[in-house]
């Protein structure tokens, strides 16, 4: 394992993996429980450990906005933030992907107001699902730090050019202390070259950005990014293996845990994911065939791979930490059920809602869900709407 | 501009990008225009006040202060026919 063991908190654990990327521009609003992270970097900044410039801004919306501002002209550049700040974004989000901004954002997972909360759902990290930008999801300290580091190299390179956000699970890892192994500074320079712009704002070579784009160039300029973010996902594989060499920590698009023999698995988001293996280990000891697919790649979401990995599977439960209002499902479970639809061979699906402003999701929860699903796989039947887990009656 | 008209999106530069600059006399508005002005010459006084107010420009103005229309830009707006003091710009439909 390449780095040093230290202690840190994730927020901790993200400042210092973009003062390590050497950032040149930080504009961002604190918000909890993204605050640490901003705190962070701008004391690096005040005390000349990271020479960046850091912009105050006075909302989410202008921290984008300056944001993609600065990385047009071919700075390094990243932001922070969390559910209403990121509500506060979302128009500028879409500018960002389709400009083109390499931004970096680091999410504070956090649930939607009202009523007001600022613990966990994954609210704000769905919002971002259809903005085209990149999104990893975090399950622990370790792996906030080392997908921000990577998420600047597949933002950056020439064959994606797309922006991304780093999920972390609000509180549960942005103010936990976790152990964690950071690389040297030189390590990640190695690993993250100076950033080369491909069309920098430049008064010596004028260009246009963000021209009017009517319906004789709109449609063209979206499929060019749909292609951009589909084609992302080589580029994302090359980065996790090169950088799994590198560090000797393994990153896949999906984490598996029973898969190659399950019956029954769970399908599930960030830290939650750890709870779900334990319980899983738990009844594998009992002889019971569980499995457990978690998503650190969100978007592009890696289809095809989940395709592979569920042939053969009984039932699957897909836990989200959010909900849809009025649609068949949640989130998860409708970008599983539309990617497993035209299988031949395709497990049942049913969708359970779990942990929405930061309620605990305990093993005996996970254990129920497990039950429920080998209830599903014997009976065949699936339950008419979803399941909602930790909630009183 | 004229190198990237009509390009596929395998071949237009990323982000919407317009990678030369002063590119917008390329943009011919004058399709958008649903009234035509026409201007009758003989009515003219040069007292430029069309060339004054329209919000382009499209109107054209020409060494002995007399002017004509730019149907290339003019989005028929009918400024120029509201302000001319000698009702010599008349609106009409395009294409009559």
């Amino acid at each position: 394992m390449r780095g040093r063991l230290i202690g840190l908190n994730g927020d901790t654990a993200v400042a210092y993996a973009v003062k390590q990327a050497d950032v040149d521009v930080i504009a961002a609003y604190p918000i909890t429980p993204q605050t640490i992270i901003v705190e962070k970097l701008s004391e690096f900044v005040n005390n000349g450990e990271l020479n960046a410039a850091f912009v105050p801004v006075e909302s989410e919306h202008s921290a984008l906005s300056a944001s993609v501002g600065a990385a047009l002209t071919g700075a390094r550049v990243f932001t922070a933030t969390a559910s209403q700040g990121l509500a506060l974004m979302y128009e500028i989000l879409w500018i960002a992907s389709s400009l083109r901004a390499t931004v970096v954002m680091a999410l504070g997972n956090r649930a939607f107001s009202a009523p007001i909360n600022i613990h966990c759902s994954h609210d704000d990290a769905y919002a971002a699902r259809d903005t085209g930008w990149i999104e990893f999801f975090a399950e622990n300290v370790q792996e906030a730090y080392d997908l921000t580091l990577q998420a600047f190299r597949v933002s950056e390179d020439k064959e994606v050019l797309l922006p991304s956000i780093v999920n972390l699970d609000g509180f549960i890892l942005t103010h936990s202390l976790e152990g964690l192994y950071v690389l040297d500074d030189k390590d990640v320079r190695e690993f993250l070259p100076p950033k080369e712009p491909v069309y920098p704002i430049d008064p010596e070579h004028p260009i246009t950005y963000g021209p009017l784009d009517l319906y004789d160039y709109y449609i063209e300029h979206k499929r060019q990014q749909a292609e951009a973010m589909r084609s992302s996902y080589s580029t994302i594989l090359k980065v996790f293996e090169e950088y799994s060499e590198f560090t000797g920590r393994k990153y896949e698009p999906i984490k598996t845990y029973g898969m190659e023999d399950a019956e029954v698995a769970i399908a599930i988001l960030g830290s939650s994911a750890g709870t779900a293996r334990y319980v899983a280990r738990k009844l594998r000891k009992e002889g019971k065939k569980v499995g457990v697919i978690s998503f650190t790649l969100y978007r592009p979401f890696p289809a095809s791979k989940l395709r592979k990995l569920t042939r053969g599977l009984k039932a699957l439960a897909v836990m989200d930490r959010s909900y849809s209002f009025g649609s068949p499902g949640a989130q998860l479970f409708m970008d599983i059920a539309a990617t497993l639809f035209n299988e031949k061979e395709r497990p049942l699906l049913f969708n359970i809602i779990y942990g929405l402003g930061g309620r605990d999701l305990k093993p005996e929860h996970v254990e129920y869900v497990f039950d429920k699903a080998f209830e599903v796989a014997e009976t065949g039947e699936t339950p008419e709407s979803e399941i909602w887990i930790g909630v009183r009656e | 501009m004229s190198s990237l008209k009509g390009k596929g999106w395998k071949e237009l530069p990323i982000g919407a990008v317009i990678p030369i600059p002063a590119t917008s006399m390329e943009y011919k508005t004058g399709n958008w225009r649903a009234l035509k002005p026409v201007l009758d010459q003989n009515k003219c006084i040069k007292c430029l006040l069309c060339w004054v107010h329209c919000p382009e420009p499209a109107i054209i103005r020409h060494e002995d202060d007399s002017v004509s229309i730019d149907y290339d830009y003019c989005k028929g707006c009918g400024i120029c026919s509201n302000v001319c003091p000698v009702k010599a710009i008349t609106m009409v439909m395009e294409g009559e």
